[in-house]
């Protein structure tokens, strides 16, 4: 009898080597609890040493194992090949330029997460030994939800606003600036509201969702983007009725 | 080999690089730092620390309440003026990094939270629902950026520290963009490389916790220290060895073998009830409690799987609000990889390897024994972990150190001024590189990395487990030996220079090589039982003869030879254990 397989179709590009990107089919074993990620290591460790591919803590938290599976923007460690038909095709994350096979180049992610200042401008300068500021479950509430973001870049894959329109903060980086402008312990906002609410920031944003829907976490950035949009218009209308308000 | 020249280099960009990198641009904003780092740094896997980070700051607590749970949970192996000043800077590292935003979980007043964890006499664990090294690591990467002397050089893996005349000029790295080896010369390097669980076959450590840095500071003569206590976290999921943290047992779940009976009371911890209660029963340390799932295992009272025996983790009595609160992570997990919804079933789970006590030998100022070269969080051993770590003491720990290794490298920078380079240096990084070319270009290796890697890993199991004896252990590095000749007959099967990652995985592949067998032989000289280190054939502790640390040292040729230091003791004297019902 023999055993079951699936085939896995792999993008392949070598910068080295190859004039265009290809597709190169791996043949390997079905297991019920295998994750995709596990079929990628077989091959790497059984077939092709040649296969190059980002992954560490197979349990959906670093956030470097984003692939796009028949598709769909997923991490590899947390979607089952019990999921998907004997035949799959996997490719890098869109959107970003190929490095290498499933490796894309995450430079212009990284500087547009630095872009939105994601730290505490703090509302009071507070000694260590002064202790802790006050949250209450509450407060923390309002922005916990935007915490939770892996960095998997998933959410930046599948923007058509994105692919469309390359300036264009993105979701990830605008939830992130939204996390901070909603902690009770931070009154950042005005210096973040350059990137945020100029363009290519999230008027840009055509709410498709898509963002959302794809996010491992939860995170809900076509939410923070739009919540972020209200707070702006909040503040133009106040600028245009208070000039003085403005800084 | 382009030069790239800093002030300080930090290897490792997880929780204790990142602080230290923090540490050297508060304490000097004009010293240059290179943050190296194989990974991006959200990568790193303090990312996967759940349960907390322990810090006295309650009215019912106090600093000598932390300092004897942490010196009698190390078995008194932990040197006790680094455990005294480690239990001091511990809250003021929390509260910083509270003020730099971290989410951590709080009380209805708004003051921080804490929890209950195991071996701790109080709850004095802070938390971010069960996420707190993802958060913990976040906020550190993302108050990272807003220093501008802080240069990150993401996925560069360092090969080899530049050392000529005792003193540390740099470290040679590979960037694995375009697979050229860089040469960081600089005044004082950090490694902050993490942990080595990867050398074992079942580990809840992540891809990237192969011991780089250990095994670089080791080849150039630093002494790894107490390797051969390595964790076994009582609490991982069977096959895929995903963590549950301690935090559900601090919640109040409960461990039961197959007959549904709490079974950690026959093992000095019990007896049951009152439940939940600090340092009993399921919230007793972790060397006991993946101890006392050995002895029900060889009783057959634990529960086969497709993946080993395994004992239920019962959650259910808490409820699905508190679970959602609280444990949100571990729900997940469950529901993802074992199929099983902790709000309505046990989850199965057995012990793994988790974390390593030993490493880098350095002095409490983070110091090791080669000038400029300094060390701080898992792959350092400073050391108040001793022979087992209590849980939640290892993100308190990569702040403190990672702190006070930015501290002490900036200070050695002001006072030794810019690097000089010399022509041995510049020799050793140049053979640093010829090193990696010769692998890169060797033909002809008729053995394949997979494959030592599995042969190392079940060795360690088999061998250095959670109980060790002579023959299994001889039988063990006898195996490292044989797998350290065979690691000179591997041969890349990728020839380019772009990502390549059967070159980087060649390279892991060498370091947790050292590493292992730094762990077995100092496992193997150790003729006693204590904390994580036990010996069915020494079943007791001997104070009388080690009560000392040990001192693995690299040979070129072979395995480590091993000698020992002493333990520094203040006010502690070393006695029994005591869990359970009678525990103080």
């Amino acid at each position: 009898m023999s055993e079951r397989t699936v085939e896995l179709e792999i993008l392949r590009y070598d910068p080295d080597q190859d004039q265009e990107p290809y597709f190169q089919t791996y043949t390997v074993p079905y297991h019920e609890d295998w994750v995709v990620l596990d079929a990628i290591n077989y091959i790497k460790d059984e077939l092709d040493r040649t296969l190059s591919y980002r992954w560490s803590c197979h349990m959906a938290v670093c956030g470097s194992c984003g692939m796009v599976i028949n598709g769909t923007p997923v991490l590899s460690c947390n979607t089952f090949l019990r999921d998907y038909p004997d035949k799959i095709r996997i490719e890098p994350l869109r959107n970003f330029p190929i490095e290498r096979d499933l490796i894309v180049d995450m430079d212009d992610f990284i500087s547009k997460l630095t872009s939105v200042k994601p730290w505490v401008i703090a509302r009071e300068e507070r000694s260590v030994d002064d202790g802790e500021y006050l949250q209450t479950p509450a407060q923390l509430a309002v922005f916990k939800q935007y915490t939770a973001c892996i960095n998997c870049m998933l959410c930046y894959s599948a923007c058509p606003q994105y692919a469309l329109n390359e300036p264009f903060v993105g979701p990830a980086a605008l939830a992130l600036a939204h996390r901070y402008n909603l902690d009770n312990r931070d009154i950042g906002r005005s210096a973040r509201e350059d990137v945020v609410a100029s363009n290519p920031g999230i008027w840009e944003c055509s709410f498709v969702g898509a963002c959302s829907e794809v996010c491992p976490k939860l995170v809900d950035p076509a939410g923070a983007i739009q919540q972020a949009k209200i707070a702006s218009t909040g503040d133009y209308f106040l600028d245009f009725l208070m000039p003085w308000r403005r800084k | 080999m382009e030069t790239i020249d800093t002030d300080i280099a930090i290897v490792g960009a997880g929780g204790a690089g990142l602080r230290a990198a923090i540490a050297v641009a508060e304490a000097n904003p004009s010293l240059k730092i290179a943050l190296i780092s194989k990974v991006y740094p959200m990568r790193s896997h303090t990312v996967a620390a759940e349960g907390g980070a322990a810090g006295v700051i309650k009215d019912n607590d106090s600093f000598d309440y932390h300092f004897h749970d942490t010196v009698a949970g190390g078995d008194w192996l932990c040197d006790q003026d680094a455990v005294e000043l480690f239990i001091h800077e511990a809250p003021r590292e929390l509260t910083q990094i509270e003020h730099w935003g971290c989410p951590w979980s709080r009380e209805p007043d708004g003051h921080v939270a804490v929890r209950p964890f195991g071996g701790m006499k109080v709850e004095r664990t802070w938390y971010a629902a069960d996420k707190t090294g993802f958060h913990m690591l976040h906020t550190l990467f993302q108050t990272s950026l807003k220093y501008p002397s802080i240069e990150r050089f993401d996925e560069y893996y360092s090969t080899d520290l530049v050392v000529s005349d005792g003193k540390c000029h740099g470290v040679t790295a590979i960037e694995m963009r375009t697979g050229q080896v860089r040469f960081f010369k600089a005044s004082s390097v950090i490694i902050a490389t993490g942990g080595a669980g990867k050398v074992f076959p079942f580990t809840t450590n992540g891809a990237i916790k192969t011991g780089d840095g250990m095994a670089m500071a080791y080849r150039v003569g630093v002494p790894l220290k107490d390797m051969e206590f390595v964790q076994y976290h009582p609490t991982g999921l069977p096959g895929t060895g995903i963590l549950i943290t301690e935090g559900s047992r601090g919640e109040g779940g409960i461990l039961v073998n197959k007959d549904g009976y709490r079974y950690l009371q026959d093992y000095n911890l019990g007896p049951p009830d009152p439940w939940p209660r600090k340092k009993a029963m399921e919230l007793g340390p972790r060397d006991r409690l993946s101890q006392a799932f050995w002895h029900e295992q060889q009783k057959g009272r634990t529960i086969s799987g497709d993946y080993g025996d395994v004992v239920h983790l019962d959650l259910r009595h808490l409820g699905e609000a508190k679970i959602m609160e609280r444990l949100p992570m571990v729900r997940e997990l469950a529901q993802s990889y074992v199929g099983v919804d902790p709000v309505k079933a046990p989850i199965p789970v057995r012990p793994v390897v988790h974390y390593t006590m030993g490493g880098i030998d350095t002095d409490i100022d983070t110091a090791t024994s080669v000038a400029g070269l300094f060390s701080a969080g898992e792959c350092a051993c400073v050391s108040i972990n001793g022979a087992n770590r209590l849980g939640s003491n290892s993100l308190t720990e990569l702040l403190v150190f990672g702190a006070r290794a930015g501290r002490a490298a900036a200070e050695f920078a002001r006072e030794n001024g810019p690097p000089v380079v010399d022509g041995d240096a510049r020799q050793a990084a140049e053979a640093a590189e010829q090193r990696v070319l010769e692998l890169f270009r060797r033909s002809g290796g008729n053995e394949s990395i997979a494959g030592l890697r599995r042969d190392m890993n079940l060795a360690m199991e088999a061998g250095a487990g959670i109980y060790r004896s002579e023959d299994s252990l001889q039988e063990c590095t006898q195996t490292m030996q044989e797998l350290r000749e065979r690691y000179r007959r591997i041969e890349l099967m990728d020839k380019s220079n772009v990502f390549n990652t059967d070159l980087i995985e060649a390279l892991e592949l060498g370091s947790m090589l050292d590493v292992a067998a730094a762990m077995a032989c100092s496992a193997l000289q150790r003729k006693e039982s204590r904390g994580s280190h036990q010996r069915l054939d020494y079943p007791d502790r001997d104070d009388e003869m080690y009560l000392r640390h040990s001192l693995a040292h690299y040979s070129a040729n072979g395995l480590p030879s091993i000698d020992y230091s002493d333990v520094t003791i203040t006010r502690s004297r070393p006695a029994e254990r005591v869990y359970g019902g009678s525990a103080e």
